[in-house]
């Protein structure tokens, strides 16, 4: 056996050996970070999910305007909780767009005037396809989308009332 | 008192396993005063641990809810198998096991090993100690699997109810008699070093331990292949689970050394290769050990996660892989060359194995590893199928072709236009397979293509060395190997017929509603609530009609424990000659209506078939070279 190949069978035994107490040394992190970050919002166009708003496409979010871009459902739950911290980002005067996922237009309606009205578009994704393009998995999620249309940050469940603040410097931060 | 009993049995193992690797380690440098102790030692340590897993064993059977990892794991309600088999569904029980497995190993080669010169005997049985050494450290530091829970509940907390079923009473020891048992070969290895008799009588007296140790490790991973696929009700058989390729790759290094020590001790080729493989093997068995029980990784398998443990089990992994490669290092140049063989020869053939083998355990070891490195730089992955299959599927195929002409090969040198007349009747089958897949199927994947191809010709070739020979007279150990290839053959068919030919369903039905699978009609007659021991259950009834025949009842289960509250599903599979009928129920999607997961899997179970053939081929081996390892005075008998 050649004299320098001896060793490397330990060499790289201890390379794997600083990875493995590097990885164990390192606190769990679960944290999904969404490899959307930092990406543009996909192309897409959606019709109003209810009458009286108007629908939601990728250009709307390019129009030189951070926005938040929330991620409903009527037939959520969590949504109706979220309700009143939405309205106070958009009453803070961020721009507030949604996306309806699965929904019916009467149903829509129905939760705006129950719940309040932040949205100043909506757009119905009635077969999930804008949700997943935008990587996200479930209802509620918040996008706060700079005015290039790229995505900086992403809530994954419902924005809780001490989030509010870090929401609205996060959408009024962005260009 | 029984666990106090247990503890103590566990120290004084320790305290003799440490007297045993200083006796081993005076015995190798010459000062024999010792030397007499060490076999006694090793029996005895033996002993000990067993003695102290037979305690903990015994408070499990008992639910003794006194001792704190009884009151974790068992429950009261629990059927006796389970109750057993508790033991060592659990992290300090498993680590006991692996202790005591240990300590057996270490005893068996004590008493049964006459072929290995006395000094490296004595360096194997020290190599031994000092593995154990740490691992009792690991259990009494870090794991004692005897500690008192005071107050005692007035309950257990049961057992994870997927783990209630007799896969577990049987499946993590045989695994766990494979991963241990290459510390025998991994002692070896160092003993040899130590002393500098790498040589084929080191070689032929190495090679029944490491057959024994991979034909547990080759039951063990089909055992739970199977398990996983009627248990987990996924319909999968592997799932390239990180736990799954920490049992899979000791295996690879086995099968690779299985190889490598026959040229070793045929030929006296591949010293320091084979050296090295058997320490890799063992490595690979504390490595996976490590990335099951640090947590480091994410798995299906729930094991209990302690920082502190990873801590300690990766310091053990820097002490005794690293000083074995470091001897490995410090040793290797003294080790002489061996024989040399030809480019066309058996030698060559084995060699191409080895290396095939090491490059598919470099892909799942990658592959497992790979998440963990690049979230070390801030990235997170997951790392699937796509990757593995794709990677490992091609040297896998490779292998698969080497394989059916390696042992038509001749040693040391051979003609190639013979070789090739003698594989060409199988790699004319192979092709007329790949063509009758081809048209029947057009669709089918190249790498399902291609494996049912060579199973075909591998069947063929493997064979072919019995071919005009009186197989009465045929030594066992080829009839062993015969088996064995045989037996990927198959498996490999199954592998590439449920890949490529499963029908699946997944409806939503109403009872009454009849859903087609594959060749089947099948009725889903009735729901009905049913119960067990310490579960509830809705019970489907599905009748099942294949043509004209008579129905077959399957009666797949949603099942809810109540100690943990837990629920799962029994799937109900029936075995037809050429395939499963695999179901699941599901729940109720609300307007009375159920979801169905109904497959047919044709030829799934010669997978598992496969294994037990590999496994069988095994045992043959192993029968046929004891035999023949005994004195000369029986042989001229025979």
């Amino acid at each position: 056996m050649k004299n320098r190949l001896k060793w490397a069978p330990l060499i790289v035994f201890i390379l794997l050996g600083v990875a493995l107490s590097y990885g164990l040394s390192k606190p769990n992190n679960t944290n999904i970070t969404s490899k959307m970050i930092g990406a543009s919002v996909p192309a897409f166009t959606l019709p109003p999910a209810t009458p009286g708003l108007p629908g939601l496409a990728s250009a709307d979010l390019a129009n030189g305007k951070p926005h938040l871009v929330n991620i409903f459902a009527s037939w959520c739950v969590p949504c109706i909780a979220e309700a009143p911290q939405l309205k106070a980002i958009a009453d803070a005067g961020v721009p507030v767009v949604g996306i309806a996922v699965r929904d019916r237009p009467e149903a829509v309606a129905r939760f705006l005037s129950r719940h309040g009205n932040p949205f100043r578009a909506i757009g119905a994704d009635d077969a999930s396809q804008v949700q997943m393009a935008l990587g996200s998995s479930g209802v509620p999620e918040s996008f706060v989308v700079d005015g290039q249309g790229r995505i900086l940050q992403q809530t994954i469940g419902p924005i809780n009332p001490q989030d509010v603040p870090g929401v609205i410097a996060a959408v009024k931060g962005a260009r | 008192m029984i666990a106090e009993a247990g503890l103590a049995a566990l120290w004084l193992g320790a305290a003799l396993c440490a007297l045993q690797l200083l006796a081993s380690a005076l015995a190798v440098r010459g000062q024999a005063e010792l030397a007499a102790i060490i076999r006694p030692i090793a029996v005895a340590q033996a002993a000990l641990t067993a003695l102290a897993f037979s305690l903990l064993i015994w408070l499990f059977v008992r639910v003794d809810l006194s001792v704190l990892l009884v009151a974790q794991n068992d429950h009261s309600e629990k059927p006796l198998l389970y109750r057993f088999a508790a033991t060592w569904g659990n992290h300090e029980g498993s680590m006991l096991m692996w202790v005591t497995i240990l300590g057996v190993a270490g005893a068996a080669v004590a008493l049964f090993e006459r072929k290995l010169e006395t000094r490296t005997l004595f360096a194997t049985l020290g190599g031994q100690a000092a593995i154990a050494l740490g691992f009792y450290a690991f259990l009494l530091f870090a794991s004692n699997p005897f500690a008192r829970l005071d107050p005692a509940p007035v309950e257990g907390q049961g057992l994870n109810p997927l783990l209630q079923d007799p896969g577990l009473a049987f499946h993590p020891p045989t695994l766990y008699l494979g991963y241990v048992g290459l510390s025998v070969a991994f002692s070896f290895a160092i003993g040899a070093l130590v002393t500098r008799d790498v040589g084929p009588a080191f070689a032929r007296a190495m090679r029944p331990w490491v057959l024994a140790a991979w034909i547990f490790l080759t039951i063990g991973i089909t055992a739970g292949s199977y398990w996983a696929y009627y248990e987990l009700g996924w319909g999968g058989w592997w799932f390239w689970d990180p736990v799954e390729n920490a049992s899979l790759m000791p295996w690879l290094a086995a099968t690779a050394l299985l190889h490598s020590v026959t040229v070793l001790a045929t030929r006296d080729g591949l010293r320091a290769w084979t050296v090295m493989l058997a320490v890799v093997a063992f490595s690979m068995s504390m490595i996976g050990t490590f990335l099951v029980r640090s947590g480091i990784l994410t798995s299906v398998h729930a094991f209990a996660v302690d920082p502190r443990r990873g801590s300690f089990l990766l310091a053990l992994l820097f002490i005794y892989i690293g000083s074995a490669l470091a001897l490995f290092g410090a040793r290797v140049g003294t080790v002489r060359e061996g024989s040399r063989f030809d480019l066309v020869s058996r030698e060559a053939g084995l060699v191409a194995n080895n290396l095939l083998l090491t490059a598919i355990l470099g892909v799942v070891l990658v592959g497992t590893l790979y998440p963990l490195i690049l979230e070390a730089i801030g990235v997170k992955i997951s790392i699937g199928p796509p990757y593995f299959n794709a990677a490992a599927g091609a040297p896998a195929l490779l292998l698969v072709a080497i394989m059916a002409a390696g042992p038509l090969l001749r040693w040391r040198r051979d003609d190639f236009r013979a070789v090739l007349r003698r594989v060409a009747p199988a790699a004319i089958v192979a092709l007329i397979a790949l063509a009758a897949v081809k048209i029947f199927a057009p669709t089918i994947s190249l790498l399902s293509l291609l494996g049912i191809a060579l199973a075909a010709g591998l069947a063929l070739a493997s064979l072919a060395p019995l071919w005009k020979r009186n197989l009465a007279r045929t030594p066992l150990f080829t009839w062993g190997m015969v088996v064995a290839h045989l037996g990927v053959a198959v498996s490999l068919a199954g592998m590439a017929c449920d890949s490529s030919f499963t029908a699946e369903k997944l409806v939503a039905a109403r009872v009454g509603e009849t859903i087609a699978v594959g060749p089947y009609q099948v009725r889903f007659a009735a729901v009905e609530p049913t119960f067990g021991a310490n579960w509830q259950a809705l019970q489907a009834t599905l009748e099942a009609r294949r043509g004209g025949g008579d129905a077959l009842l399957l009666q797949p289960q949603a099942r809810a424990y109540w100690a943990p509250p837990t629920e799962t599903s029994e799937t109900a599979i029936h075995t037809a000659l050429d395939g499963q009928l695999y179901t699941v129920l599901g729940k109720q999607v609300g307007d009375g209506r159920w979801q169905l997961r109904l497959w047919w899997k044709p030829f799934v179970t010669l997978i598992w078939a496969g294994g037990a053939l590999i496994a069988i081929g095994g045992a043959l081996a192993l029968v046929g070279r004891l035999r023949r390892g005994r004195p000369r005075r029986q042989e001229a008998w025979i």
